[in-house]
């Protein structure tokens, strides 16, 4: 794997003028969730996108290379695919026919895990996962001979927190979007006016040491090792990442 | 009292009653009367005679009380109006397989006396993080209609819906009769409900949690304190999916105070001696979820092996679960009941072939066994050597990933068919399949009802000959006459599902992921499978096409699921168009150019009297 590159944080990269001009016609827009990661710029959007409320973590178009683990640019069409079963024509085509030439080889090591395959239900998964971490914590050893690794994530605002296995990511690209599809129902409006303004949230993690960092600075394997759990605040929160108090809101419907 | 068990469904209706188009069935009948002159006066109305159709309805209702077959009722209210009218009346149980697929108001408006709701939300593969969250399945609507319209409603069972405290605040206040409640699936609550309904819910027989996800971030509540004071009813209390701890104390008490109950599963907070404790003061119980099954020893010390063994001696257990963190020192001490069992589910414990056999071979009266794959093809040939009477199979994986080791292959499903001739229900998690064992399977184990294999690489053929799995799964369907459900695997190609058309007739719920050649594959499912109900497809090469020779069958089936195949805008617009009474949702990813050459990546399509729904969040574009 190369060095990690350097990389500035933009962050909170103020919207472009034609998405602003777009968001006073359309509400939903205006609620729009972004994810900035670190050296990404707001994506166009576009005035006719109706509805299009998502937590871009990555944009579709033009995103510069911001991961240091991150290999090569996804054409637009399949964008933030990460999973192996991409659904561009092209792409799966190639993958089926690779598949089918491999009777029962030695597969590589890293075989990209896809979304719900094997099909266990979350619950299994999660038990298990709490069974065989409380039994790794009497030996003294590290978590490396793991198959999985959950760690919980929260969102500012959101009513309950989730979990997810960092193991079944690759790199920060997996991770950003699995993170975008689980999060994807919370950007309706219910914040009010200050989030439309500045709708970007920012992708956290405590590390070992308790603090809190931004993510995507230090290579993947190095960032699984240490991340403990993962916080999606709010951009305006983000500015010094200092911990923030207390305080998620308790949104019941 | 139901055992709902994961994946068990209660017998599949619909209101069918209300096809798509309108009203019940009529006929002319309904508008003979018999001529019923008597002493004083005309042929109907009036005078001493109650009109002969009041008549008829009144006897009618009497009748069918003692229909309780949601498909025999179904069929009765199609007979004419006054059968209608009759059997909405007396129907005591309402089951709702797609919640969007009627809205609450015009369930209510129908049937008048019940007194038991079931209702299932979101589509099954839900469960595996396909749809995305938020997406919907909210039980308040109908909590908010059935509250006012059937105050002496007694039983409620929910599966994938969403639930929120303020839902089982509700429900535990609407409803003064209230018996049972089961949560399958579910999400959105935490303690604060549960609390609720403990508190509220004076006459409560049944609290079943089964697989919910608990919300754990509010402050906990103990729960468990809030039920009556007074001897309880309560009959099932299951709530080892509430991982969070609880106030043991209360519990022990409560169990103290609840003569009836016969079932109590507890979460893996409880370790043996507390367990054992919980025992000795319900010594009634047959259902047992053992918690942790591993010491934690208190002021009186770790317990003992064989003090525990004289506990589950002096029981009288048919249906163990739990060992959520077992130590296997401790697994002797079940032997004094395991002649007895009937049940025994160790699928959360990871133990060895060599701990488990010793357990399994005293289990001769086994009928439902769920374990993991750690229990080798060696344990399963235990399990076949010693467990003719077996009915159900569960087996699965340690590691769910596609390229772990497996410790069961072919050679395990060949062992059980070899001994268990009277399977019914198996799922069968596996690395290495070969067609022949698969075969085998069809030919020794006739009573099959439902069959769910899945070989965790994808497209991967039989490990011997390397030919596709297409006979394995043919000779299943030709040979299991009563197949109704089926999930399949490995590598497949059209053929597979032509014998699927061709023999799986009875075949109600079909899974498919990572198969097919081409649109082919669908056609013969929807041409062939004439009872096919729920029809769930995954990263599947099919298209448009495909999808569209399954119009004329839509509207016979609950839902059709397709995600990551190579489905169009186009394709399910057409779909929409076509078919007013289906309700055709997409889903994206990401939102990428609107056109109509668009691939779609999730597709959920369901018949539907309510039209497109008004919950629905922006991610989800309703056609």
């Amino acid at each position: 794997m190369s060095p990690p590159l350097e990389l500035d944080y933009i962050g909170l990269s103020p919207p472009t003028a034609a998405a602003a001009a777009g968001r006073a016609d359309d509400d939903l827009k205006g609620t729009e969730l972004r994810l900035g990661l670190p050296g990404s710029g707001s994506p166009d959007r576009r005035p006719d996108a109706a509805i299009s409320t998502t937590l871009e973590l990555l944009p579709a178009k033009g995103a510069k290379r911001v991961f240091s683990d991150e290999v090569a640019l996804p054409p637009p069409a399949a964008a933030g695919k990460g999973k192996a079963t991409a659904p561009a024509d092209g792409e799966e085509e190639e993958a089926d026919e690779e598949d089918k030439k491999v009777a029962a080889p030695p597969q590589p090591a890293a075989k990209a895990q896809v979304v719900g395959w094997p099909p266990i239900r979350s619950y299994r998964k999660n038990t298990m996962a709490t069974n065989q971490l409380k039994n790794s914590k009497e030996d003294a050893d590290s978590k490396q001979g793991q198959s999985f690794l959950y760690v919980k994530v929260s969102m500012d605002g959101a009513p309950y927190l989730r979990k997810v296995d960092l193991k079944t990511y690759k790199n920060y690209k997996d991770m950003s979007l699995a993170l975008e599809k689980m999060f994807i129902g919370f950007g309706t409006g219910k914040e009010g006016a200050e989030s439309r303004k500045d709708g970007e949230y920012v992708l956290t993690y405590e590390d070992k040491d308790g603090d809190w960092m931004l993510v995507g600075d230090v290579p993947w394997e190095m960032f699984t090792d240490s991340c403990r759990r993962l916080r999606i605040m709010k951009g305006s929160d983000a500015i010094g990442l200092a911990p923030r108090a207390g305080g998620k809101s308790k949104n019941k419907n | 009292m139901r055992d709902a068990e994961e994946g068990s469904e209660s017998p599949p209706s619909q209101m069918s009653g209300d096809g798509p188009g309108g009203s019940g069935g009529e006929s002319e009948s309904d508008r003979w009367m018999p001529d019923l002159r008597g002493g004083n006066g005309g042929g109907g109305g009036g005078g001493r005679w109650a009109p002969p159709d009041q008549v008829l309805e009144n006897v009618l209702e009497s009748v069918l009380e003692f229909l309780t077959a949601a498909r025999d009722r179904n069929a009765a209210s199609l007979v004419c109006r006054s059968w209608y009218r009759a059997e909405a009346q007396t129907r005591r149980e309402l089951f709702i397989g797609n919640c969007y697929a009627v809205s609450p108001r015009r369930a209510v408006e129908r049937f008048g006396g019940v007194r038991d709701v079931v209702l299932k939300g979101k589509p099954r593969f839900a469960d595996f993080s396909l749809v995305p969250y938020g997406w919907g399945a909210y039980v308040s609507p109908w909590v908010a209609a059935l509250g006012p319209a059937y105050p002496r409603l007694e039983r409620i069972c929910l599966k994938r819906m969403t639930v929120s405290n303020d839902d089982l605040a509700l429900i535990a206040k609407s409803f003064p009769l209230f018996k049972e409640l089961s949560l399958v699936c579910c999400e959105g609550f935490s303690t604060h409900g549960l609390a609720a309904i403990a508190e509220w819910c004076r006459y409560l027989r049944v609290l079943d949690l089964i697989e919910d996800y608990i919300d754990e971030e509010d402050e906990l509540v103990d729960w468990i304190s809030k039920f009556p004071e007074s001897n309880t009813s309560l009959e099932s209390l299951v709530f080892d999916c509430v991982s969070v701890p609880f106030n043991f104390e209360a519990l022990e008490a409560l169990v103290a105070r609840s003569p009836a109950l016969r079932r109590l599963r507890v979460n893996h907070h409880v370790p043996v001696e507390q367990l054992r404790s919980l025992m000795a003061k319900a010594p009634q119980l047959t259902h047992l979820g053992t918690g942790a099954f591993r010491s934690e020893p208190g002021p009186g010390g770790v317990l003992s092996v064989s003090e525990l063994a004289t506990s589950f001696a002096a029981s009288r257990l048919l249906c163990l679960s739990g060992f959520r963190d077992v130590n296997p020192e401790y697994l002797p001490a079940i032997h004094p009941v395991c002649v007895n069992l009937t049940s025994l589910n160790f699928s959360f414990a990871s133990l060895t072939a060599e701990e488990l056999i010793p357990v399994i071979r005293n289990c001769a009266r086994l009928r439902t066994f769920w374990v993991l794959d750690t229990v080798g093809d060696e344990g399963l040939r235990a399990v076949a050597e010693t467990c003719s009477d077996l009915r159900e199979l569960r087996v699965f994986p340690l590691n769910a990933t596609e390229d772990s080791e497996g410790s069961v292959s072919d050679v395990g499903l060949q062992a059980i068919s070899e001994g268990c001739h009277k399977l019914e229900l198996i799922l069968y998690f596996c690395q290495r399949m070969t067609n022949a064992a698969v075969i085998a399977m069809s030919k020794n184990c006739p009573d099959l009802v439902t069959f769910r294999l899945c070989i965790m690489g994808r497209h991967r053929p039989d490990r011997i000959t390397g030919e596709p799995m297409d006979d394995g799964f043919g000779a299943i369907v030709m040979n299991c006459k009563k197949l109704t459900r089926l999930s399949v695997s490995g590598l497949l190609t059209d053929k597979a599902f032509a014998y699927i058309g061709k023999y799986g007739k009875l075949i109600k719920t079909l899974s498919v992921a990572f198969a097919g050649n081409t649109d082919m594959s669908l056609q013969f499912v929807f041409e062939g499978c004439t009872r096919l109900q729920k029809l769930e497809v995954r990263d599947s090469p099919f298209s448009d096409k495909g999808l569209l020779s399954g119009l004329s069958y839509f509207y016979n089936m609950r839902f059709l699921w397709m995600n990551s195949c190579k489905l169009t805008m186009r394709g399910c617009r057409d779909v929409a168009q076509q078919m007013p009474d289906l309700v055709v949702e997409v889903m994206k990813d990401h939102p990428d150019d609107e056109g109509e050459m668009e691939t779609v990546d999730k597709l959920y399509l369901y018949r539907s009297l309510a039209g497109p729904r008004n919950d629905a969040p922006p991610f989800v574009n309703i056609l």
